[in-house]
């Protein structure tokens, strides 16, 4: 009997800064649940408004730089739109990914950001299918 | 971190001895009591940076020291472009030249303890700060080359500022080797809006009063007395320094093989200093640096016309401007000879003693400034370089308390509006958009900065000259 793998995301600890990590039961889910964990860093997700579509995509070489550029490409979609996400719709073939991220614009009284992220790092990077079939994406962001 | 691991040479440097690829040495310069409190992932960077290519004498670890991103933050360490050494995106960091001012205000405690309300509005309002903030100045294509070109000498051709501040500003305000055209245009685009913003995370603006005096010679050279109020503003090269070491570092994880770099952690991606890749990252890291020195120095106008408002008696005048991400030619002596090294400074201080070169004619006989900034509960101190800091670090020293927990475990234990209360319980004003922006920032969530100045003071880093204490604190 196959267990039913739940999409989620959390937080995890790195002295100066803080982890995300997205798990899912595909790569995709995987990248949209570390896409949410990203959300979750700056503001409560549940306060953004999935209003606006905002069409991304990107390449890399290799699966786990494609995760980083994934994170890079929404913290700079973030910073130039000044808008906040909480919504992803992500595909990936090959070692190109093709997303949507739905959001609204900063609110800051509504949304009380809590600090921006500089970038996605290569430290605790992790990209993988566990044994359980569960995928895990992973890595530190400089805030 | 386990001090077996270490030789221990004096009670405030230990060794790491060279072993497996290690070149040369790591150092770390802090009292046991800190040492054990760092994070075993230092040790490791500290290893990983020596191995290396190019680097000399050793690889250094600053007494606020913790886990960075390749090199540890507190990191210093110096490569010669000769012996096949290298530049490394990581060895900098994303905060490109990110760093501390100070500016005098000519006025004491009690002349601005009734205003303080005030200003610490009208700065909050005149200073942007934190996430979807915005500039008031845009720049279009041609201008944003020139600031890159021309860092604070550009801003202070646009009227943020006086020339006389320019002296007072590591480089002369005006980093030389910037390449705008190797910043992408991703870079240019995440600035356009962001000159003269503040940001978030530990980045702040603090009214401080000088509480305490421990070097009367210096301090009076620096022009601080007790009882003396003054401004402090820490922050980079906003959202064009995040980009370009997102780029870079890229490229230096994807291209290091094709250099023969075996890379141990791939946040160390680097290049050779004279590869394409090198010269590309160093002139685009010298634009970013350029970006970092203009936005302090309009940050510094906004500052002061928030001032001229309230206390017009007020005389901003700068102390100092330092950065504490950077990579900087510098000459050094190594085994009797003096050559030009690429010293890389991730989250520590250029600590120049008396009679360097490069010192401005207004610190020649004393030193520079050290700018060492606190948290917006404990202090900031201003300490001065020594001679003896060439020899041991390279003229480093620390930069700052260093965090001592994780944001993570900072929100769950504390309250952001309940810290501003307690805070202003004890008369400092916190000003924020985000209470839990706050809470991740909490004066319990950093090392204890006295513990990180009086390691840097008995290591001969620099000496300690004055104690901040904040009176308004204005966060993103």
């Amino acid at each position: 009997m196959s267990i039913a793998i739940r999409n989620t995301w959390e937080h995890f600890a790195h002295g100066a800064d803080i982890g995300v990590r997205g798990i899912g039961s595909t790569k995709e889910a995987a990248f949209e649940q570390i896409a949410l964990a990203l959300t979750g860093v700056i503001t409560d997700l549940e306060s953004v408004r999935p209003d606006v579509a905002v069409p991304i995509t990107c390449e890399a070489p290799v699966d786990d730089l494609l995760l980083v550029d994934w994170l890079n490409a929404l913290v700079y979609e973030m910073a130039t739109r000044r808008m906040l996400f909480s919504s992803f719709a992500v595909a990936i073939e090959d070692s190109r990914l093709q997303a949507t991220a739905r959001g609204e614009g900063v609110d800051r009284i509504r949304h009380e950001p809590a600090v921006e992220i500089k970038g996605a790092t290569f430290t605790a990077l992790r990209l993988e299918r566990q044994e359980d079939g569960q995928w895990i994406a992973q890595c530190v962001v400089d805030v | 971190m386990d001090l077996s691991l270490l030789t221990r040479k004096s009670d405030v440097e230990w060794w790491i001895e060279p072993h497996g690829g290690m070149r040369v040495p790591g150092i770390i310069y802090a009292s046991e009591a800190l040492v054990k409190d760092m994070d075993a992932k230092v040790y490791e960077q500290l290893m990983n940076v020596a191995t290396l290519p190019g680097i000399e004498r050793a690889s250094y670890a600053m007494p606020d020291a913790h886990w960075g991103y390749g090199f540890p933050i507190g990191g210093v360490a110096a490569f010669d472009a000769d012996r096949g050494g290298v530049v490394s995106a990581g060895g900098v960091g994303f905060d490109i030249s990110c760093g501390v001012r100070v500016l005098a205000t000519g006025l004491t405690m009690q002349e601005v303890e009734p205003i303080k309300k005030r200003l610490a509005d009208e700065l909050s309002r005149s200073v942007p700060a934190g996430v979807g903030s915005v500039g008031r100045l845009r720049l279009d294509a041609g201008e944003m080359d020139a600031m890159l070109t021309g860092g604070a000498r550009w801003a202070v051709d646009r009227g943020y500022g006086a020339a006389a501040d320019l002296e007072r500003i590591e480089e002369h305000g005006c980093m030389t080797g910037a390449r705008p055209d190797e910043v992408s245009e991703r870079a240019k685009n995440r600035q356009r809006d962001e000159m003269g913003t503040l940001g978030s995370g530990n980045h702040y603006l603090e009214v401080q009063q000088v509480v305490k005096i421990l070097d009367p010679a210096v301090a009076a050279a620096f022009q601080l007395r007790e009882g003396d109020v003054v401004v402090s503003i820490h922050c980079g090269s906003r959202g064009l320094g995040h980009q370009v070491g997102t780029d870079f570092l890229k490229r230096m994880a994807i291209e290091a093989s094709t250099y023969g770099i075996a890379l141990p952690d791939r946040e160390l991606a680097c290049a050779p200093i004279d590869s394409p890749l090198g010269q590309a990252y160093l002139g685009a890291m010298r634009a970013a640096t350029n970006c970092a020195l203009a936005n302090r120095q309009i940050i510094t106008h906004l500052v002061r016309r928030a001032w001229a408002g309230i206390a017009p008696r007020a005389d901003l005048t700068l102390l100092y401007d330092v950065s504490h991400n950077t990579c900087k030619v510098e000459s050094h002596q190594v085994d009797g000879q003096t050559k030009p090294l690429f010293v890389h400074r991730k989250g520590a201080t250029r600590a120049l003693g008396p009679g360097h070169p490069d010192l401005p004619p207004v610190f020649a006989s004393i030193g520079q400034p050290v700018l060492i900034g606190g948290t917006m509960g404990t202090a900031s101190y201003v300490l001065v370089g020594t001679s003896d800091g060439l020899a041991r670090s390279f003229a480093s020293s620390c930069h700052g308390a260093g965090r001592s927990m994780s944001r993570h475990a900072a929100v769950k234990r504390w309250r952001g509006r309940q810290l501003i209360d307690e805070l202003a319980g004890r008369g400092i004003l916190i000003r924020s958009p985000s209470p839990r922006g706050v809470a991740e920032e909490a004066p319990g969530a950093y090392k204890d900065v006295v513990a990180v100045v009086d390691a840097a003071d008995r290591a001969g880093l620099s000496r300690t000259v004055a104690r901040l204490e904040p009176l308004v604190c204005i966060k993103g």
